[in-house]
């Protein structure tokens, strides 16, 4: 890995930062600062990943996902075309303050990883495990966010229960804006993610089972969470609660499972 | 030339006093008119609100009197009334004017209906031909402070009213009101003025019932929305997204008995529930199902109380961002009153 390409990564860790501490202290300060500069910090983060992944796709002559620091950079920069996408569709501004810090915690991960991770492999081009892991990041990117919604979903739902509203009840969207988005989200994970794992079962190479069977866990719950709110089976605080366990689980799962190595994997 | 502030407000009279000095708009040209005529008085402007009447003039006097302006706008005043009257000199006058357009000096903190009572009373007086240079430049300099103190503090965030706290709480939850039903439990007054907040905010779809039919009728025919008998109204509760209850029942109308069954057929669309009435139209556990949210008298009242608490914490922050605009306009109004004086004294051995 150059030094150069480390660089850009190191940069967009430094634009998500600074747009999470400049919302952490709009809301600290009770202030209505505008929330255009975590969105422009938010772009310009998104910028330099764009350019890290590119630079390395060209260095390696694939997509750029063939160890865990390049995927947890692809993972952060699918999240944030996601949000780009879905927060000006939404109107859920505000949602940059909370996509800012799970976007750092994801640069933080990985460029704390040790340098034999970051390693540019030549792997020989398969375009369907291409296809297979560029899907599941993407798939992981709106399942992040899906867990974002979650989250400003429960701080809203436990405003209104205790009826002590604060100022950031206020500057947070509409609850039912938050549960459409929530559910848009995991379908949009969801069919992805399914996208994603099948094409993993014509890359041709041997399966590795345990990568197969912990995709299909993550498939299942997450299909679980969706049959349970088309259903209406559960109240929106539990589908928000289960989207913010999910991604949890994925990402923990994540770090115990050996990723993108020759094998098809997710 | 200086700048005198006099009057009368909330703070140092109560109505009845307030009411006596009160000038109608339509009386307002008349009155201006007749201050121009006073030697003293070079340009004046009148403010005449609810909560006060005030007049800024500019007078080559220092010493301005005011008892004969008001005894002549006012016919004879008794000491009793006099004693409610305020004047301020130069500086505090501008402060003033800088606090009133920003809403500090409100009955409410930080309300904004001021801010165009100040500039409907500028646009008179400049339209009355009573202003001149130093009416026309404090005022749209309290119009710019006005502006800035809203946009730069928190001073006009959040509501204030019971009402107004209730319609941006139903905001908060389903976001646009456009779509949102809404159903009047009890034709009542409070019932009624709650709703028109709502309506006020772009809610379409309302439904009122009543214990007396007709009253139901009346309200609805008012408000134009639908009258429902008052047998029938759980039957509409299954499509409903907020209830604003306000029975004169001694008992609790809203149970969760009567709700949960219901809940289960809404597919999780969230429930708003607003209850104005003493004693409680709804059951308080009502609030512990899912995707419910009751709001009674006190919890609305609560969060207004906190709303303004907060306004007031915020006054600091005001009233230094308006001290450097009263300086700046105080190193105005020395340089024109020096070039004033300065060519006053180049006039005078040539006459």
């Amino acid at each position: 890995m150059s030094l150069s390409d480390r660089f850009w990564v190191e940069l967009a860790l430094v634009c998500y930062l600074l747009g999470f501490g400049y919302s952490v202290y709009s809301l600290a300060t009770n202030r209505f600062l505008t929330p255009r500069i975590t969105f422009l910090a938010i772009c310009t983060g998104f910028l330099f990943t764009t350019i890290f992944l590119f630079d390395r796709g060209h260095a390696i002559g694939r997509c750029p996902i063939t160890n865990r620091f390049e995927v947890l950079v692809f993972m952060t920069w699918s999240m944030v075309l996601i949000y780009l996408v879905i927060g000006s569709t939404y109107r859920l501004s505000l949602m940059g303050a909370f996509t800012a810090p799970v976007a750092s915690a994801l640069l933080v991960l990985a460029v704390s990883l040790s340098p034999e991770e970051e390693t540019a492999r030549k792997i020989k081009v398969n375009p369907w495990l291409e296809a297979h892991t560029s899907f599941s990041m993407v798939a992981c990117g709106a399942f992040a966010l899906a867990c974002i919604a979650g989250i400003m979903y429960l701080i809203q739902e436990q405003q209104l229960k205790t009826r002590q509203p604060s100022s950031i009840f206020f500057r947070l969207p509409p609850i039912t804006a938050l549960s459409v988005a929530n559910s848009r989200l995991l379908w949009l994970g969801f069919t992805l993610f399914t996208v994603g794992l099948a094409t993993g079962f014509l890359i041709g190479q041997r399966i590795d089972w345990m990568q197969a069977a912990w995709s299909v866990a993550v498939w299942c719950v997450y299909g679980g969470i969706l049959v349970a709110r088309v259903r209406h089976a559960v109240a929106g605080k539990w589908i928000a609660t289960l989207s913010i366990v999910a991604f949890s689980l994925l990402l923990s799962t994540f770090w115990g499972i050996r990723f993108i190595s020759d094998r098809p994997s997710l | 030339m200086n700048i005198f502030c006099f009057g009368i407000s909330h703070q140092t009279a109560n109505v009845e006093v307030r009411e006596r000095f009160a000038i109608p708009d339509s009386a307002l040209t008349d009155s201006l008119t007749r201050l121009a005529q006073i030697r003293s008085v070079d340009e004046s402007v009148l403010l005449s609100t609810c909560n006060r009447t005030e007049f800024y003039i500019v007078s080559p006097d220092s010493q301005l009197a005011v008892e004969p302006l008001f005894h002549d706008l006012y016919g004879p005043i008794e000491t009793t009334e006099s004693q409610h009257l305020f004047r301020l000199p130069a500086i505090p006058s501008i402060r003033h004017l800088f606090r009133v357009a920003s809403g500090l000096e409100s009955m409410v903190v930080g309300e904004t209906e001021i801010f165009g009572q100040v500039k409907r009373a500028y646009e008179i007086a400049a339209k009355s031909g009573t202003t001149g240079r130093v009416l026309n430049r404090l005022f749209q300099k309290a119009f710019q402070v006005g502006k800035q103190v809203r946009s730069s503090t928190a001073i006009t965030r959040g509501s204030v009213s019971v009402g107004s706290v209730a319609v941006d709480l139903a905001q908060q939850i389903f976001g646009n009101l456009a779509g949102s039903k809404i159903m009047i439990l009890g034709a009542g007054e409070t019932s009624e003025r709650t709703a028109r907040s709502f309506q006020s905010r772009g809610a379409k779809q309302l439904f009122v019932s009543n214990r007396s039919y007709d009253k139901a009728v009346a309200l609805a025919e008012a408000m134009g929305g639908r009258a429902i008998r008052f047998d029938d109204w759980e039957q509409e509760f299954r499509d409903l997204d907020i209830l604003v209850s306000s029975t004169a029942a001694p008992h609790a109308v809203v149970t969760r008995a009567k709700i949960e069954p219901i809940l289960r057929t809404r597919r999780g669309r969230p429930l708003f529930i607003i209850d104005l009435a003493i004693p409680r139209d709804v059951e308080p556990t009502v609030h512990q199902l899912d995707d419910v949210y009751v709001y009674d008298l006190d919890s609305l009242r609560s969060i207004a109380d906190r709303t303004l608490e907060a306004r007031k914490k915020e006054m600091d922050a005001c009233d230094s961002l308006i001290e450097k605009h009263v300086c700046d306009f105080e190193g105005w109004l020395n340089r024109v009153s020096e070039r004033v004086i300065s060519s006053a004294a180049i006039e005078r051995p040539q006459t």
